[in-house]
């Protein structure tokens, strides 16, 4: 079994702050990994090597047991990983429509937009997938006058609209109700149910351990320590957290 | 996502989505296009009543024809990179320096079509320094472009020596009728070029991924890069838009008059950007309308006429001017605030 990532030796620096220190990092064929860490431990870093934003400065990736190189946002879309950023990474100012085929715009061969294409399918979104009924939404509303938990349908919908195998969540319930986030877990679950992997990064060691299949705990641009959910308690995992985040060392 | 409306959510999926014409979604939809035709109808109206004789007159309305376009089809491409968050300053500068090629080589070759060719290309070169220094270097393009503005002008300024002079002989070539001519001795050329850029620069904008790409820049820069939108080639393209276009414009308004000066373009820069201001393009970049864009501009262009014919002094167009800046962008500061 081949894993859906796996990271070796990859370090980042940005000047003469170094974010990431040989990381090693691996996620399952069909595993929920969840990262945790203080702020600016890194784990944004990492996300954003594994979706082609960043490039390493060194070290190896393998996607799919591939190795790849020159490594960008668009190959990594077409390798099947989607991300749902912490930004939820929206434009607010534009309609929903717009935001679901964001830098993936259908076109026809004269090269100009299927507009009509795109908002059918951004119905059957709103209606099968986010739960839009109203009649006041329709693919032409603007995403800004959505709600937070509305605002994170449309970005994980995007995500599995183009049929990824591997889901990022970046902080994906900051700004969320409590309703919101239940059913956001729910969704994270739902993932590993269809076959599919995700790697999971939240604050709220809560929501990381009620998902997670393995959780990762980063510090410094280092991996501090890895652990089986199932090997350690709830309590265990918390006190290991503090005690990394005093001392760097688990 | 929804457990609780599923029910309601397949039933409604199973229908497919129609677009539904009715006036009040029509409305909510083009609300500031539809509130700048309201101004130009009312403003017109007002120019009607005031200078009756002026208004009612066709001769005013083929003059507005002739002269609107020069600044009208610049405003075009500057409303895209007014959207893209980007502003461009530099282009009266790059108009005249259009020309300065297309006299330069004229002059060398006798080829009216290559010194049009050039002068064309060397708004693409001012178009893509700007666009290269706006995405590279990471400078402010309203900065930027203050500075390749001095530059360019300064280049036509060496390079004419300051010295204006006829381009009488470009009415003996085809050129000049296309660009400048006057149908049936009376319908301007220049304003179906200016209709022309207007479709081409909507449909650039509306029905391409690149016109997508600009709307999203603007609105959030950081998430089209986040979602894979190659915001540097997008930016540096819009630049290169508004370089090609500033050079089109300039050969336009010097073979109207068949006459080159070294200053030309910079009575156009206000007018530009009032033109595309007043049409509801937000300075905060991601909105904004070629269509408003064009009205903007036939206003503006009205607004010299009409303080004339009302009895002020020219002078007090500038003043006007100003404050049509001040206002359409102090009003998207309050539209923007409200909505947050």
């Amino acid at each position: 079994m081949t894993n859906r990532v796996e990271l070796k030796n990859v370090s980042k620096s940005f000047g003469d702050v170094q974010a990431l220190k040989d990381i090693d990092f691996a996620l399952g064929e069909n595993e929920v990994v969840g990262l945790l860490g203080d702020n600016g431990a890194g784990k944004s870093t990492l996300i954003k090597i594994i979706t082609g934003y960043y490039q390493p400065d060194q070290g190896e990736m393998h996607i799919n047991g591939k190795q790849v190189e020159e490594f960008s946002v668009p190959k990594a879309r077409e390798m099947g990983i989607e991300t749902v950023y912490q930004e939820r990474a929206l434009a607010e100012l534009q309609s929903l429509w717009r935001n679901i085929f964001l830098g993936r715009e259908l076109k026809n061969n004269f090269g100009l937009l299927k507009i009509k294409e795109m908002k059918q399918e951004t119905h059957r979104l709103m209606t099968q997938s986010m739960g839009f009924t109203s009649a006041a939404v329709s693919p032409d509303s603007t995403v800004g006058t959505f709600s937070g938990g509305e605002k994170q349908g449309v970005a994980i919908v995007r995500a599995l609209y183009f049929d990824a195998d591997i889901i990022i969540l970046d902080e994906p319930t900051m700004g969320l109700s409590l309703k919101e986030t239940r059913r956001l877990l729910e969704f994270v679950r739902g993932i590993k149910e269809a076959g599919k992997a995700a790697i999971f990064i939240d604050h709220n060691i809560f929501h990381v351990y009620s998902v997670a299949d393995r959780v990762v705990v980063i510090d410094r641009g280092m991996v501090a320590g890895e652990f089986m959910t199932k090997d350690i308690s709830l309590d265990d995992l918390m006190d290991k957290m503090y005690r990394v985040a005093e001392t760097g060392v688990l | 996502m929804d457990d609780t409306v599923e029910g309601l959510t397949e039933k409604q999926a199973e229908q497919e989505y129609k677009e539904t014409f009715t006036l009040s979604k029509f409305a909510r939809k083009n609300g500031t296009q539809l509130g700048i035709f309201a101004v130009f109808i009312a403003l017109w109206a007002l120019f009607i009543f005031g200078a009756p004789d002026t208004f009612l007159s066709g001769k005013i309305y083929w003059a507005f024809m002739a002269t609107i376009p020069f600044f009208a089809i610049m405003a075009m491409p500057l409303t895209i990179a007014v959207i893209a968050g980007e502003i461009d300053l530099s282009f009266p500068s790059i108009m005249a320096m259009g020309m300065v090629s297309f006299i330069l080589v004229y002059d060398s070759t006798g080829m009216i079509w290559l010194a049009f060719i050039a002068a064309l290309a060397t708004g693409i070169i001012g178009g893509l320094l700007n666009g290269l220094i706006v995405v590279y270097f990471g400078i402010p393009s309203l900065v930027a472009t203050i500075g390749t503005q001095f530059f360019w002008r300064g280049m036509v300024l060496v390079l004419s020596q300051g010295a204006s002079g006829t381009l009488g002989y470009a009415k003996e070539s085809l050129l000049h009728p296309i660009l400048v001519g006057k149908i049936g001795g009376v319908v301007p050329v220049q304003f179906f070029w200016l209709v022309f850029i207007a479709i081409l620069c909507w449909v650039l904008l509306n029905r391409t991924r690149f016109g997508a790409h600009v709307y999203l820049i603007g609105d959030n820069a950081q998430s089209a890069e986040l979602m894979g939108v190659d915001t540097r080639r997008t930016r540096i393209l819009v630049f290169v838009l508004v370089g090609v276009i500033a050079t089109f414009a300039g050969v336009v308004a010097s073979l109207h008059v068949a006459f080159f000066w070294p200053s030309l373009g910079d009575g156009y820069l206000l007018r530009t950007l009032a033109s595309v201001f007043l049409g509801g393009t937000s300075v905060f970049g991601g909105v904004g309308t070629i269509f408003g864009t064009f009205l903007g501009a036939f206003i503006i262009g009205a607004i010299e006429a009409a303080t004339v014919a009302v009895g002020l002094t020219g002078f007090y167009t500038q003043l006007i001017y100003g404050l049509i800046i001040v206002l359409s962008v102090t009003m998207h500061a309050f539209l923007r605030r409200r909505m947050e």
